[in-house]
Formats: structure tokens, sequence, C-alpha cells
């Protein structure tokens, strides 16, 4: 902000400061609730086991309460239908967290909350009480084996599951604060590094993360040529005048075009016409499905390069108009060609404005949602693009992406409800790589505005 | 009185009394005429610059003195609002011909600006960055020329200790002896100085006029200022111009002590500015 000062009024002062004071606060605001919220998801609630008074019984994680009702996330879709239950306050006569009480994570139908009664073998030996648990445990850790295991909801509804369709277990009130610690950074790690399940309710985002960061940097190496090189030519190479004046005012206004028109863009050439041409010539044998006439991670990483294409080119142009005309002569005078100039004196001292264009091509393109929805980004594609096979990169394939995920969790999902603390977590993962990329991006900058500090003061 | 008032015979005359032979004459300027977007700054300007001795351009600030130099090393190429008539060869080579090439014209004809402008790279990279251009590869023939350009331009002592520095650390005066080594590193034949010394505090100034005394017994120097006192102390000629044209042409002795012209004196007394 840079407001002149106006003799000695106070009030411009104040009003320029308020308004710094409450973007900050939005922003500090926005992300304490998306960061609590989010890593809050990982810690391992106590679950409580409620009587009312009408002897039902309930066990739950407290999740908020309000006019005289308390709200509890009770689980076991499979057995009740439901995972909340809304409670009176009055109606509850005890409360209590017996310590048997056990929290499973399923890779169907969501979370269990009971206890456990037996487990049985492979060998189809049937194991009870103590002893059940002892071999649950060392089958988590990986030292024994379990098939199947039979459960109780605290009503006493019997349950079989068996042991593939375990996520993870816990028995949270058991756990001191260490041991919750050590789950919750467990937990967190599963989300970082796993793949999504059970409708992508359940499980981690890591092939999100992938083909966010992959797709960004598959963008940022096409638009980076492509801008820095239009730049040169239309602040460099092209005759300056109403033509030049007008391709300039013309790419300031792509930036302002709505993505979700690059998004159509995107399908109606790249995907169809790009893609249809390259499978009718040389995917033919695999025709009527589709190998690139169909969104994937080239064409979703294209549409983004052009969406951000004028961003680039507007750094780079503000920066090779700020190279001094001065060192230009000074290189021509000493029998340098225009070329030469260019590349060894103009580009170098450039360079840290193309990188902030590139910076924020990428902090634009990491949010981006709306187009890649048109272009090939999908809901669920646990394999992430890159393997052993050949050609290792697979550009073709369907990919995810963070901000589509949060989108799916959050308004597509069975129960979105449910789902509503892993939105929380992607977007506070979201808001993560977007900031790695850029301080990647800042600290290259930075290193290279080094050696041209003197100019930066100058 | 206005620059009209000068007919153009007189002006042919008092360039006159600049005498030597012609084979010694470096730049040959025949009949020039300069106009930036359809306005005149130089008109009709005939003189010749001899060969090995400084020639200072005099005149008050819009009387086309830069712009003369900068016609001389077709710097002005790279306008296109410029026009030009006229002539200009050096060593008797038209410097417009089509088959010249302008990159090595501008090595042949080096040229120091009123700011210097020394590039964000170490001193060594800034003295031979040209060097480079020319082919030179060898990192032991780039460091005796690096050396050489350095101490041509009495810098070698101050900077040797950190060669690797950047440029910009460097003092003003410095950065334009650096300004002055990178370009007698590519081994011009002639050396424009665009007020050179302007920017400059009197200590860094008094060095680089003896650096321009001393060069010329290795290449032809072209100096502009708008300080009279310099021109009187360093060069051998001196050119006056005014509005676009050439007043008075003569050894700046003559010139200074004993000007054939009015108008000449005026301006060299202090009267007109």
């Amino acid at each position: 902000m840079n407001i002149p000062r106006l003799g000695g009024d106070g009030v411009w002062r104040w009003l320029s400061g308020a308004c710094v004071a409450l973007s900050l606060l939005a922003v500090v605001a926005l992300l304490v609730l998306v960061v609590t919220r989010g890593l809050a998801h990982f810690w391992p609630a106590d679950i409580e086991q409620l009587t009312l008074d009408d002897g039902q019984r309930i066990a739950g994680i407290a999740r908020g309460s309000a006019a005289g009702e308390e709200r509890y996330f009770t689980a076991n879709r499979d057995l009740d239908g439901q995972v909340w239950r809304w409670v009176e306050t009055q109606a509850i006569v005890t409360r209590e967290t017996p310590p048997a009480l056990l929290y499973a994570e399923r890779r169907d139908w969501g979370s269990f909350i009971g206890r456990l009664t037996a487990v049985e073998t492979p060998a189809g030996e049937r194991l009870q009480g103590a002893e059940a648990e002892r071999r649950l445990r060392r089958a988590l850790a990986g030292d024994a084996e379990v098939a199947t295991l039979y459960v109780r909801n605290v009503e006493g509804r019997e349950l079989k599951v068996a042991f593939a369709q375990v996520a993870s277990i816990a028995w949270p009130n058991r756990m001191d604060v260490g041991d919750k610690l050590a789950a919750w950074g467990h937990g967190v790690w599963r989300f970082l590094s796993e793949a999504p399940s059970d409708g992508n309710t359940a499980g981690g985002v890591w092939p999100a993360i992938f083909g966010t960061l992959l797709m960004v940097m598959l963008m940022s190496l096409v638009v980076t040529p492509f801008g820095v090189l239009a730049a040169l030519y239309l602040n460099e190479v092209a005759r300056q005048g109403p033509l030049t004046r007008l391709v300039r005012i013309a790419v300031r206004n792509l930036a302002g075009v709505p993505s979700i028109v690059y998004g159509v863009f995107g399908l109606g050439v790249f995907v169809y016409g790009l893609g249809g041409r390259l499978d009718s010539w040389f995917f033919a044998e695999r025709l009527p499905s589709p190998t690139f006439g169909t969104g994937g991670l080239l064409w979703a990483s294209l549409t983004l390069a052009l969406l951000t294409l004028p961003v680039v080119i507007v750094a780079t142009e503000e920066g090779l108009a700020r190279v001094p005309v001065a060192l230009r002569e000074g290189s021509l005078a000493l029998g340098a060609t225009r070329f030469e100039t260019l590349r060894r004196v103009v580009v170098p001292m450039a360079l840290p404005s193309m990188l902030t264009g590139v910076i924020l091509a990428v902090a634009r393109a990491a949010g981006e949602v709306a187009p890649l929805m048109l272009v090939g980004v999908a809901k669920l594609a646990p394999e992430i693009p890159v393997d052993g096979e050949f050609p290792y990169l697979h550009l073709d394939s369907k990919f995810m992406h963070l901000g589509y995920h949060l989108f799916d969790l959050g308004f597509a999902s069975r129960d979105t409800e449910a789902a509503m603390p892993l939105v929380f977590a992607t977007a506070t993962l979201l808001v993560l790589v977007i900031v790695v990329l850029n301080l990647t991006a800042i600290i290259l900058r930075h290193h290279l505005r080094a050696r041209h500090r003197a100019l930066e003061h100058s | 009185m206005s620059a009209a008032s000068f007919s153009a015979a007189e002006t042919q005359r008092s360039s006159a009394v600049v005498d030597f032979p012609s084979t010694s004459s470096c730049f040959d300027i025949e009949a020039l005429s300069l106009a930036y977007e359809g306005k005149p700054a130089l008109r009709d300007l005939t003189l010749r610059v001899p060969r090995h001795r400084v020639t200072a351009f005099i005149g008050p600030s819009g009387c086309g003195k830069s712009t003369l130099l900068r016609g001389l090393n077709r710097l002005h190429d790279l306008n296109d609002q410029v026009t030009r008539n006229g002539r200009i060869r050096l060593e008797g080579q038209d410097i417009h011909a089509r088959d010249v090439d302008v990159a090595e014209l501008r090595r042949r004809v080096g040229m120091v600006f009123q700011t210097p402008n020394p590039f964000p790279m170490s001193i060594y990279e800034n003295v031979a960055y040209g060097v480079r251009l020319q082919g030179v590869k060898r990192k032991r023939e780039l460091d005796e020329i690096v050396e050489w350009a350095l101490q041509s331009a009495a810098l070698w002592e101050e900077v040797k200790a950190d060669l690797h520095a950047s440029a910009w650390t460097l003092s003003g005066g410095q950065q334009q002896r650096l300004v002055i080594a990178r370009t007698l590193a590519v081994r011009p034949d002639v050396l424009l100085l665009d007020e050179p010394a302007s920017a400059l505090d009197p200590i860094s100034t008094l060095k680089i006029e003896e650096l321009i005394r001393g060069l010329k017994s290795q290449l032809t120097l072209i100096l502009v200022t708008h300080n009279m006192q310099q021109a009187a102390r360093v060069s051998d000629y001196t050119a006056f111009l005014h509005a676009g044209e050439l007043v008075e042409y003569a050894p700046t002795d003559t010139l200074f002590t004993n000007p054939r012209l009015r108008r000449t004196e005026d301006y060299i007394t202090g009267r007109v500015g």
C-alpha cells in the first residue's frame, strides 16, 4: 500500500492502516480456521458412551452442540443407516468413556465404533476377549494374521468385518496424550501418503497431491518458454506501433477471461480437436475408446498454460522494460549484436521478473479447478500418472487434483457433513502445496536477485 | 542572435581553419543532417576528425553534439524516428555502406557514456564481455587482455585484489574507468566519450582527463563536453556547435584564445550559454 501522506491529516493514515489490519485479520482467520479444523480431524478424540432416559445407548464422538442438543458422530452407517445423532442434553442420564470402545476405519461403509468380541485367524481358529485384542494388535503391527473381526456396537448388534477391510483401529479412550500424538502423526502421514478409499471419504490424498504438483510442473514447462519468447518478441523484436499496442491490450485482457472459458476452449481444441486427430493417426487400433481424445494430464496442463500465459508475458515485459537503455547501448557499443545484447545483458537482468511471472502463474494454476473439470481431472484415479512402464510419464491418463478433490469431498460425496473435516484437511494441504511451490520459486528468484542487488537500488 | 544568422558559407569557412592532410583524417563527415521525428538536430555538418588526436565537441545543451557523437557509431540505428542525410567516412570507408557490419563498426568505434554503465557482472566479466564476443575463449588470453585493459585505464592497481567483485561495488569514478577499460579491451580505433566526467567528482574527473591525454598515442578520441575548461585541458581540436550547426572548428589553442567568430567568443567567455 502506498497512499501518500496528506500533511498532518491522520485520517488517511488510520483508514489505510485499518484496511491493512482488516486484510491481515481476514487472511489469518482463514488460515487458522482451515488449518485447525483440518489438523484436528486426525486427533483421536475420546469416544463417549451415553445412556439416555429411555434406556437407549449411544456411543460416539462429540461434535458440537446447539440449542440444548448435542451432536454425536456415531459412525456405523451399515447398522444405523446414519452417522450423526442429535441428543437432547436433558435426556442424557450417564456419560462414560469405556476403555474397551474402539474406533475402526474401514475401506467400505465408513467408520465403526464399538467393541471387539472375537477374531478369527486364517486357519479358522477363533480367539476371544483379551486374547483376541492381543492378536489383533499384533496383526495390525504385521506380526500375525487375522482373517475376520467380530465386533459389536453398544446396543449389542454383531458385525463381521474382514481384516482386509480395516484401514486402522484405535482405542482412543485408553490412549494418553503421547499415544494420541503418535496416532495423530500416523493419521496425517496416512492422509498424505495413501490413496483415497470409500468413495473418497476415507484414506489419503496422495494421488491428488501428486497430480496437482505434476500438472503444475508440466504447465510451467510449457508456459515459461512460450510466455518469455512472446514477451521478448513484443518488447525487443517487434517494431513498436499501434499493432504491438493492440497485441498488448489483447494479452492483458486475456488474463481477465473466466477460467471456465479456457476449459471449454481446451475441451474443444485440445481434447476433441488435437486429441481426436492424434487418436485417428496413432491410436486407431484402440478406437472407439479414446487415448488422447479424452481429458488427460497433457490437455489439462496445456489448458492451464494458456490460462497463465498472459501473466508470464506481462511480468516478463515489465522486467525487460526495466533494463536500462544505458546498459543495452553499452553492450551494443562494444560490438555486440542485438541478439548478443539480449542474451548476455537484457535477459539475465530480466530473469527475476520472468520468475515472478512464473510464480504468479503457478499460484494461479495450482488453485484453478473449473477448467480442469472439462479437460482431464478425475474424481478417482488412485494410480499416479508416473510409473515404471514405458513411457513412464502417462500424459494421456486422467489425474486427481487437490482442488477438485476438495469440491468432490465437500459437495459431491455421500455424506458431505462427515467429509467436512477432510475438506478442511485437503484445503490446508492445497494452501501448503501452493506455498511450497511459491517458496521454491521465490528462493530461486532471491538467489538471482542477489547478483543484481545494486540494480534494484538504483 | 539566432543560429540562422550564420550562413552556410561562413560555417564552411570556419571549419576550413583546421588544416591537416586528408591522409591523417580518421572521420570524414560530409554534409551530415540528422532529424528526430522530422525535427532537425544536425544541419549540413561537414568536418574532419584527425587521427590520434583528441577532438572536443562543445556547445550548449541541445546543440547536437551528443547526436553527432552517436551518429559516428550508428547508435541512431536503434531508433526508427531518426532520419539521416549526408555521409560519414571512417578511414575512407562509408560507415553506412551496405556491406558494413554494424557490430564490427561499433567495436572499432568504442563509446563511453555520460553515466557509468557497467554491466551487473564482476569487474573481470565486464572487461571480458566484449572480448568474449570476439570469440576469445581461452582463459589465459582473456586474463592477459583484462589486465592490459585495466592497466590502460589506470584501474588495475585499485581492483587487482578482487577482480571478481561486482562492478557495482566500485565508486562512480572507478566505474567510469572500468567502462573505458571494457571499451579498450576490444581494441577500438576510435573512442567516443559522451561527457564522461560530468557525473564525477573533481578528483575522478582529473583521473579521466589524464587517461584521455595518455590514450591518444593509441587511438583517436572524440570528447563531448559542456565543460570548456575540460575541452581546453585535454583536446587538440575543438568544434563549437550551436543549434545543430557547426559554428567554428579550430585547434583548441586558437579557438579558445583567438576565436574567429563573435558567437564562439560569447560562448567560451560565458556570455551566452
